[in-house]
């Protein structure tokens, strides 16, 4: 069957609506294992110095196969807009990449976002051609605010980064859905398990970007392909449209011909 | 000459440029990033530019993450 139904991005398409990280696998085998069964085509990095000292670490990047996979460099760890710019322009010289998923950083403990250093890193980066996908808190306002100032996607977070919680505030992510329509809405952060993205994708979220939920999973390929069905099963389910819901029951078989 | 590297104050006997330093590092030079006293030095730009002491310099490349 050919699938018309691809996730778009700055104009770019993707046939995969999961993407996946890079940190905290028990190996780089396990990583590549997780990637390769994911199905996923777009996998973040995190900027970090060089470690001068002991250059003995095998890059990361030698267990990408950058032909598959397009690279999404993060700001992880940074909280201030002015840090996150500059990690930014660092992740762009180093892999010559304009993409850029933003983040900045509010509060140490719950990992929240700073949506008003996003708002104005996104302006910033996006004046000098980045192409901006911030990670923020579900409001539509603050949505509006990161659209207005660029931005190619918003994603706001299901849960506190690595809580692995699934999506706490249905509420928030269906007016941003009924809301939200200029760019794609990609939930980041929180997810736990492959009932978590189905949903996502059941309340007609776009893609669904995770980390932990694969990489801290005992048999982490197991889960990287639960997930991959998890998005295909949801989104299916979006596409197909639910039935409504009802308080009371309604008979399957006919009551006509009952025996007497 | 004293240069601040990474956070972590080095010596370096005689002049050094940004290509000879990532060179004697052992650096994978298509997969770093280096920012010299808060600005962005292109990779072309590398074998011109010598460190100056006092210089502070960040070389980054790329971790796992989410």
């Amino acid at each position: 069957m050919i699938n018309p139904d691809k996730l778009v991005i700055a104009g770019k398409e993707f046939n995969s609506r999961l993407m996946i990280g890079t940190g905290k696998y028990p190996s780089h085998e396990a990583m590549v294992e997780a990637h390769t069964r994911s199905g996923a085509e777009i996998v973040t990095v995190a900027v970090r110095r060089v470690n001068i000292s002991d250059r003995s670490k095998e890059s990361l990047l030698d267990y990408i196969d950058l032909k598959k996979y397009m690279l999404l460099p993060n700001t992880a760890g940074c909280y201030s807009a002015e840090d996150a710019i500059r990690t930014a322009h660092l992740a762009r010289e180093a892999l010559d990449t304009p993409w850029v998923k933003l983040e900045v950083i509010g509060d140490e403990k719950t990992l929240f976002p700073d949506n008003e250093g996003l708002v104005k890193a996104t302006r910033e980066l996006v004046k000098e051609g980045f192409i901006v996908l911030p990670y923020f808190n579900d409001d539509l306002v603050a949505a509006r605010k990161l659209i207005d100032a660029g931005a190619a996607a918003v994603m706001p977070l299901a849960a506190p980064i690595g809580s692995g919680l699934g999506i706490q505030n249905f509420t928030t992510m269906r007016i941003l859905r009924e809301m939200i329509t200029e760019v794609p809405i990609i939930v980041d952060a929180g997810v736990g398990t492959a009932s978590d993205v189905a949903i996502a994708m059941e309340l007609g979220m776009d893609a669904v970007l995770l980390n932990t939920a694969i990489a801290s999973a005992k048999d982490v390929g197991a889960m990287a392909e639960a997930m991959k069905l998890g998005i295909q099963a949801g989104r299916l389910a979006y596409l197909a449209g639910r039935m409504p819901r009802r308080l009371y029951a309604s008979a399957s078989s006919p009551m006509d011909g009952l025996i007497k | 000459m004293q240069i601040i590297l990474n956070g972590e104050k080095k010596e370096f006997s005689e002049p050094l440029s940004l290509q000879k330093l990532v060179e004697d590092l052992q650096l994978n030079q298509q997969r770093v990033a280096i920012e010299l006293n808060h600005l962005i030095v292109k990779r072309k730009d590398w074998p011109e530019v010598l460190l100056q002491e006092g210089d502070k310099l960040e070389i980054v490349h790329f971790v796992g993450g989410g």
